[in-house]
């Protein structure tokens, strides 16, 4: 193992001890496999030196020099670089890492170390990216017509760590460009692969959640009170809310116990979603924004025994009858609404 | 056709600061910057997918940053100035709309390989606060060009 990996290993090591202490065992697990995941990518070491997609040229330089604001003639004006330090054009020395970089369409190579770690980050859930610290030093100007090489080895991966932005991990990476045999520029990369925030609360298991945004024009959004604010919150995780008061469950929720015990607080059980249509009815008319006609509104009994009214989808009006078995779905609207909703049970 | 002076050596002193710069980050400037550092990556020229990723807005990528360091920098000390390093930490993100001030004090300077190199500190901040911090070493001409 290079002394590289070796830093790899215990640095995380210190990281996961740090963040351990107070962790559930899944995220303890997790954090192991990420480490060792992290090592064995560093093991490999450096990858192959891939060729930038074109040589150093005065297109882009141009453009870069443009976009940047950045009006030094020694990229951009002939004669000014000829007589200048340079004796002719060099290209902008922090542009290194552009002259490599895939573009829209280019992929990975198989043996990139920042691809593997970024993809076994994006399994455990830390999907998103931002760069913090570049670190680069400019061993001569590059000119025009120069081809520049990139090869990256996997430096450390440490985490997880609480941000501003969320979980993650910093996975730094080192790159060496060459021109032929000759190195021309390095750089250490760091970059945070963190889970968003702002992210969607984890899904329960088995839940069934459809993308509805057709939904979004027009529907009619339910009131939420702090009575009824848990069934919503449920919805959007996939879990159909029963308000419970001691043992008796009440649908839809309201603000007293049915027994009268005005000191009584609620809570709520997740039922199983599936049931009964106790009763139906076919909507051919008026138009409803968002829905096309007919379709069926189902009064379900739960097994639980309280009964909830939601659309039943992708279902044949004549295919309904009282006592046909369904199940819970979850109509997602939007950010903001997930809609109940039955599907038969086949 | 001869270019601008470039201060020489004998013209820094540590502690020299250098005149502000100040770029005005509208999706224009990130999106057109982003595509010239070749980033495509969606959080700099897409606002629902940046929004999707937990972000505010699209936001300006790191080798624009690099870029606008280098700039800086050159700016002041001119053309020919020999840019050897820079090395940047990022804080709080630049958003689209945002103004970025940079300003730059000169702190050192040291002996690398036989050159002599000026140490510029330089510090970018927005409408959140620091945006990036960064360091860059430059070599300049003894004498006056």
């Amino acid at each position: 193992m290079t002394t590289d990996a070796t830093d790899t290993a215990s640095r995380s090591d210190a990281a996961t001890a740090q963040a351990s202490a107070g962790n559930a065992p899944a995220a303890d697990a997790q954090a192991d496999r990420i480490r060792r995941a992290a090592e064995l990518i560093a093991a490999r070491g450096p990858s192959a030196p891939v060729l930038g997609r074109d040589p150093v040229n005065q297109a882009m330089v141009n453009t870069w020099t443009e976009a940047m604001g950045d009006a030094n003639p020694v990229y951009t004006d002939a004669s000014a670089a000829e007589s200048s330090v340079h004796g002719g054009l060099v290209a902008p020395p922090a542009m290194a890492q552009v002259w490599t970089m895939r573009g829209l369409h280019g992929t990975r190579a198989e043996d990139d170390p920042l691809g593997a770690m970024m993809l076994a980050l994006d399994e455990e859930g830390f999907t998103s990216v931002v760069a913090t610290n570049s670190s680069q030093t400019y061993h001569r100007y590059l000119r025009p017509g120069e081809h520049v090489a990139a090869s990256n080895r996997l430096e450390s991966v440490v985490g997880p760590k609480q941000t501003a932005l969320g979980e993650g991990w910093f996975v730094t990476t080192c790159t060496t460009w060459t021109v032929g045999e000759e190195t021309v520029a390095e750089m250490t990369f760091r970059v945070l692969k963190f889970r968003p925030t702002s992210s969607r609360p984890s899904v329960r298991e088995g839940a069934r959640i459809i993308e509805a945004p057709e939904y979004a024009d027009g529907v009619l959004r339910p009131v939420t009170s702090r009575d009824t604010a848990f069934f919503w919150a449920g919805t959007q995780v996939g879990e159909l809310r029963i308000q419970r008061w001691g043992d008796t469950l009440r649908h839809p929720p309201g603000p007293v116990d049915p027994g009268g015990d005005l000191d009584a607080k609620p809570d709520y059980i997740v039922a199983r979603g599936t049931g009964t249509v106790y009763s139906y009815v076919v909507h051919h008319h008026p138009k409803v924004p968002g829905k096309r006609l007919p379709f069926v509104v189902a009064l379900v009994e739960l097994d639980e025994g309280v009964r909830v009214l939601g659309e039943l989808i992708d279902v044949d009006p004549d295919e309904v009858a009282i006592g046909l078995s369904v199940r819970a779905v979850f109509l997602r609207v939007d950010e903001d609404l997930t809609l109940p909703a039955w599907e038969v049970v086949r | 056709m001869s270019v601008a002076k470039t201060l020489s050596a004998s013209d820094v002193e540590i502690g020299a600061t250098l005149p502000p710069m100040t770029i005005k980050a509208s999706p224009t400037f990130i999106i057109s910057t982003a595509l010239a550092t070749r980033d495509f990556q969606d959080v700099h020229h897409d606002r629902d997918a940046a929004v999707a990723r937990g972000s505010e807005d699209i936001f300006l990528n790191i080798l624009t940053d690099n870029g606008l360091v280098q700039r800086f920098v050159t700016d002041w000390a001119g053309p020919e100035a020999l840019v050897r390093s820079i090395d940047i930490k990022l804080g709080v993100p630049c958003y689209a709309y945002d103004t970025l001030t940079f300003t730059g004090t000169v702190t050192d300077r040291v002996t690398v390989d036989g050159e002599q190199r000026w140490v510029v500190e330089v510090v970018g901040t927005g409408n959140l606060g620091d945006h990036v911090r960064g360091t860059v070493h430059i070599a300049l001409p003894e004498e006056a060009s």
